[in-house]
C-alpha cells in the first residue's frame, strides 16, 4: 500500500540554492528573537517578502512568461525548509505562492496571470484565502457567502468570512462563495472570486488570539461590487477548485518544521549548561530522528508532485504524522526544562516554548483537521 | 542496477511456496529446518549481497532491501537475511563462509534467529567471526530467538539493527494489508467495522506508522552495508516505535481473534516486538543520535540530519 512513496534525493541543483537563500534569511532574522522566529509561518514581513521575490525564490513553480522560475517542487522544498528551519517570516508571500499563484496559474484566463502572477513572485500583490465562514468551519460546503451576477457580468457580493489569516495585511482575498442555489445544494453552485480587499463595502476586524498575536481576522461583505473578471476558473466548479488548492497546501514541507526553532534553541541551551545524561539525550535523540525520518517522508511525497501525480493521500498522512510532532515537541520540551528546575533559562527560551505550547492546537486544525485527514487516508484504504 | 523486478518476483514467489503459515508453525514447534533451507540455498539468493568477484550477485544495500523485508512479510523463520549479510561480510574481509544458517548476534542480549541458525557472526564489520551457535532459549512460547552472550560484537550493531528494521518494515506492512482486509469483511451490527469513523481513524494511523517504518528502513540502508551509525539509529529508532504501535492497533482492531494462536496475525506481532528489542530498541538508538547531535557542530538540526 502507497508503495510509491519511497526514499528520494533532493536534486544538486536545488541543493545549491542553499548557500545564497542562507545569507538573505541570515542577514533578515538576525534581528528577530527567538519567539518571533517561531511565529515563521504567522511572521508577517511584506518588506522581507519583497525581497525574496527580487532574489527570485517566491512561485519559483510558476511558468517564466508570468515572472517565475519554472522550476520543480523539490526547489521549493528546499526554500521552504531554509525558510522555516530558520524561523523566518514568510506569511506575507505564503498564500500566494503556495496556494493563489498555482490557482491562478492552473484556472486563471490569461489576462488574469499576466496581472496577478508577475506581482506574485515580486512579493507585491499579497494574497489571503477566505474560505471559512461562521458555523461552516470545515465543512466549506456549508459556504453562505452569496455573489449575484448582474446583466453585465459583474458581481455583488454579500456575506461574512472568518479566520482568514492575515486579511488585514493582504492586497486580495480568493473566496470561495456561493453563486447560485442554497447551502442545500452543498458543493454545487460554488465559485471562487478574486476580491481586492480595498473596493469599498468590506470591514476587517482582526482577532487576537491567546498569545496576543492577530494572525486572524474577520471579513465582511457589504453589497461589494466586483467586476466580471473577478471569476476565477469556472462559475459552479469553486469546490472542485479548492480541492485542487488543498492538495497543494498540504503537500509541501511546512507540516513538519512548525516547533523546529524550539528544538534548535532547547539543544543550544543543552550544550551550554553541558547536560549529558542518558535521558536528555534520549529525548533529543527522539526529536531527531523523528524529525529525519518525517523530512523524507515529505520529500518522498513531492518526489510524486514532482512525477506529475496529485498525491493527496500520501500528502495527508506526511501532514498528520507531521503535526502531530509539531505538537509533541513543546510538551516534551517543557517536561523536560520543568524536570531541571535549578538550570537558569533564558527568557526567550522560555518564551518561544510557551509561544509554541499555547499554539500547537492550531498545527493540527490548519489544512483540514486530524480527523479529517484520517478519514482521507481511510478512503485511500479502501475504506469509505 | 538491475531491473527489480526481475529479482523480487522470484524471491517473492520462493518465500510464498515454502514459508506458510503452516511451514512456519511447523518451524516453531520444534520441526526441522533442512528442507526450507535448502530451498534457500538452491535459490542462490543467499550470495545475493555477495560482491561478484567473490562468487556472489554483487546487489547493494538497497537492491537487497526489499528482499530483506519479504522475509519479514512472511514471517520467515530462519536467518535469510542475516546470513545474506554475514555472507557478503565474511566475503569481503576474506573470511571462509561456513555453510548454514548465520544470524548477526551483537550483544548478551536477544538475538533473532538464534535457534534455527547453525552459526553467529560476532565480531566487527571488518573482521566478522563466524562462531557455532549457541544459545539460551528465551522460553516465550514458540520464540525462535535466543540469548547469544557474545562479547566485542558492538560493531555489527548498526549493520544488524538495519536487518531488523527491514524485517520491521515488511512485518508491519502485512499487519496493515490483513486488518484492512479484516475491516472490511467483519461486520458487527449490521455493517462492516471499517465502515465506523473510529475504526478508520486507527487504521489511518496503522498506514502512518508503517509508511514511517518503510522509510524510516530506507534510510539505514541508504549507504550500504555496513550501515552507517546514525542512519541505523535513525532507521531503528522509527521502525522500533512502529512495531509496537501497529501491532497494538492491529490487536485492538481484530478483537480476541487476533491473538488466538490459530490466526496468522500473531505470527507477525510477536516479530514486530521481539524485532523492536534486538539490537537495540527505541531508546537505546536515540541515544547514541542525541550524543552525536550534541557532539556536533551542526547549528540547526535541519543541518545536522542533511549531514547525518
Amino acid at each position: 500500500m502507497f508503495d510509491k512513496l519511497t526514499l528520494s534525493v533532493l536534486p544538486d541543483e536545488d541543493e545549491a540554492l542553499r548557500p545564497a537563500l542562507r545569507e538573505i534569511i541570515a542577514g533578515a532574522v538576525a534581528a528577530i528573537p527567538l519567539d518571533r522566529r517561531a511565529r515563521s509561518w504567522q511572521g508577517f514581513d511584506a518588506a522581507f517578502s519583497r525581497l525574496l521575490g527580487e532574489a527570485g525564490y517566491i512561485g519559483l513553480s510558476l511558468p517564466r512568461k508570468f515572472g517565475g522560475a519554472e522550476r520543480s517542487p523539490f526547489t521549493r522544498f528546499v526554500v521552504v525548509e531554509e525558510l522555516l528551519s530558520a524561523g523566518a517570516p514568510v506569511a506575507a508571500h505564503w498564500m500566494g505562492d503556495r496556494q493563489s499563484g498555482p490557482l491562478i496559474a492552473h484556472y486563471g484566463t490569461d489576462e488574469q496571470r499576466a496581472f496577478y502572477l508577475p506581482r506574485i513572485c515580486r512579493g507585491e500583490a499579497l494574497f489571503c484565502i477566505g474560505m471559512s465562514e461562521p458555523g461552516s468551519g470545515s465543512d466549506l460546503a456549508n459556504v453562505r457567502t452569496r455573489a449575484a451576477r448582474g446583466d453585465d457580468g459583474s458581481w455583488l457580493l454579500n456575506g461574512q468570512k472568518i479566520w482568514t489569516t492575515n486579511a488585514m495585511h493582504s492586497d486580495y482575498m480568493i473566496a470561495l462563495v456561493r453563486t447560485s442555489g442554497t447551502s442545500a445544494d452543498r458543493q454545487s453552485g460554488l465559485s471562487q472570486l478574486i476580491v481586492d480587499l480595498k473596493s469599498p463595502g468590506i470591514t476587517i476586524r482582526p482577532i487576537v488570539d491567546l498569545t496576543g498575536d492577530a494572525h486572524f481576522a474577520e471579513v465582511f461583505f457589504e453589497d461589494v461590487h466586483l467586476p466580471p473578471e473577478a471569476l476565477i476558473g469556472e462559475e459552479g466548479q469553486g469546490w472542485k477548485q479548492v480541492t485542487a488548492e488543498l492538495a497543494f497546501e498540504r503537500s509541501g514541507p511546512e507540516r513538519i518544521y512548525s516547533s523546529v526553532v524550539l528544538i534548535d534553541a532547547w539543544t543550544r541551551h543543552l550544550r551550554a549548561v553541558g547536560r549529558l545524561d542518558t535521558a536528555t539525550l534520549r529525548l533529543l535523540g527522539s526529536l531527531t530522528a523523528q524529525l529525519a525520518v518525517l523530512r523524507e517522508m515529505s520529500i518522498a511525497v513531492t518526489a510524486r508532485l514532482v512525477a506529475g501525480e496529485s498525491p493527496i493521500v500520501e500528502a495527508s498522512l506526511v501532514k498528520d504524522l507531521g503535526t502531530e510532532f509539531e505538537q509533541a515537541v513543546p510538551q516534551l520540551i517543557g517536561d523536560d526544562l520543568g524536570a531541571h528546575p535549578d538550570e537558569p533559562t533564558d527568557n526567550v527560551l522560555y518564551r518561544t516554548l510557551l509561544y509554541l505550547t499555547h499554539v500547537a492546537p492550531s498545527f493540527s486544525l490548519r489544512g483540514g483537521t486530524r480527523e479529517v485527514l484520517r478519514g482521507i487516508i481511510a478512503r485511500g484504504l479502501g475504506l469509505r | 542496477m538491475m531491473d527489480m523486478n526481475e529479482l523480487i518476483e522470484p524471491f517473492a514467489r520462493l518465500v510464498e511456496d515454502i514459508c506458510t503459515p503452516a511451514a512456519v508453525r511447523r518451524i516453531e514447534e520444534g520441526g526441522e529446518t533442512g528442507a526450507m533451507w535448502s530451498a534457500f540455498v538452491d535459490s542462490g539468493f543467499l550470495d545475493a549481497l555477495v560482491p561478484e568477484d567473490a562468487g556472489g550477485a554483487g546487489l547493494s544495500a538497497l537492491e537487497a532491501a526489499p528482499l530483506i523485508s519479504l522475509l519479514g512479510r512472511h514471517c520467515v523463520p530462519l536467518p535469510v537475511g542475516d546470513t545474506m549479510v554475514a555472507r557478503a561480510l565474511l566475503a569481503k574481509a576474506g573470511r571462509e563462509i561456513p555453510a548454514g544458517p548465520i544470524a548477526i548476534a551483537t550483544g548478551t542480549g536477544v538475538t533473532p534467529f538464534a535457534r534455527t541458525a547453525a552459526f553467529l557472526v560476532t565480531g566487527s564489520p571488518e573482521a566478522p567471526t563466524a562462531v557455532a551457535a549457541a544459545a539460551t532459549q528465551t522460553g516465550v512460547h514458540h520464540d525462535l530467538d535466543g540469548y547469544a552472550d557474545v562479547a566485542d560484537s558492538e560493531g555489527l550493531r548498526p549493520t544488524s539493527a538495519v536487518v531488523r528494521a527491514l524485517l520491521i518494515a515488511g512485518a508491519a506492512g502485512r499487519v496493515l494489508e490483513m486488518t484492512v482486509a479484516y475491516a472490511n469483511d467483519r461486520v458487527q451490527f449490521g455493517k462492516p467495522i471499517g465502515r465506523q469513523q473510529a475504526v478508520q481513524q486507527q487504521l489511518a494511523i496503522l498506514a502512518e506508522q508503517v509508511i514511517a517504518a518503510r522509510i524510516a528502513a530506507a534510510i539505514g540502508v541508504r549507504s550500504g552495508f555496513p550501515a552507517r551509525l546514525l542512519d541505523a539509529a535513525i532507521a531503528k529508532h522509527g521502525t522500533s516505535i512502529a512495531a509496537a504501535r501497529s501491532a497494538a492497533i492491529a490487536h485492538a482492531m481484530h478483537g480476541a481473534i487476533g491473538i488466538s494462536e490459530e490466526y496468522d496475525l500473531q505470527l507477525l506481532t510477536r516479530r514486530l516486538h521481539g524485532w523492536r528489542l534486538a539490537d537495540g530498541s527505541e531508546s537505546y538508538w536515540a541515544a547514541v543520535l542525541g550524543g552525536a547531535r550534541l557532539a556536533s557542530t551542526a547549528d540547526t538540526s535541519v543541518e545536522f540530519i542533511r549531514a547525518a
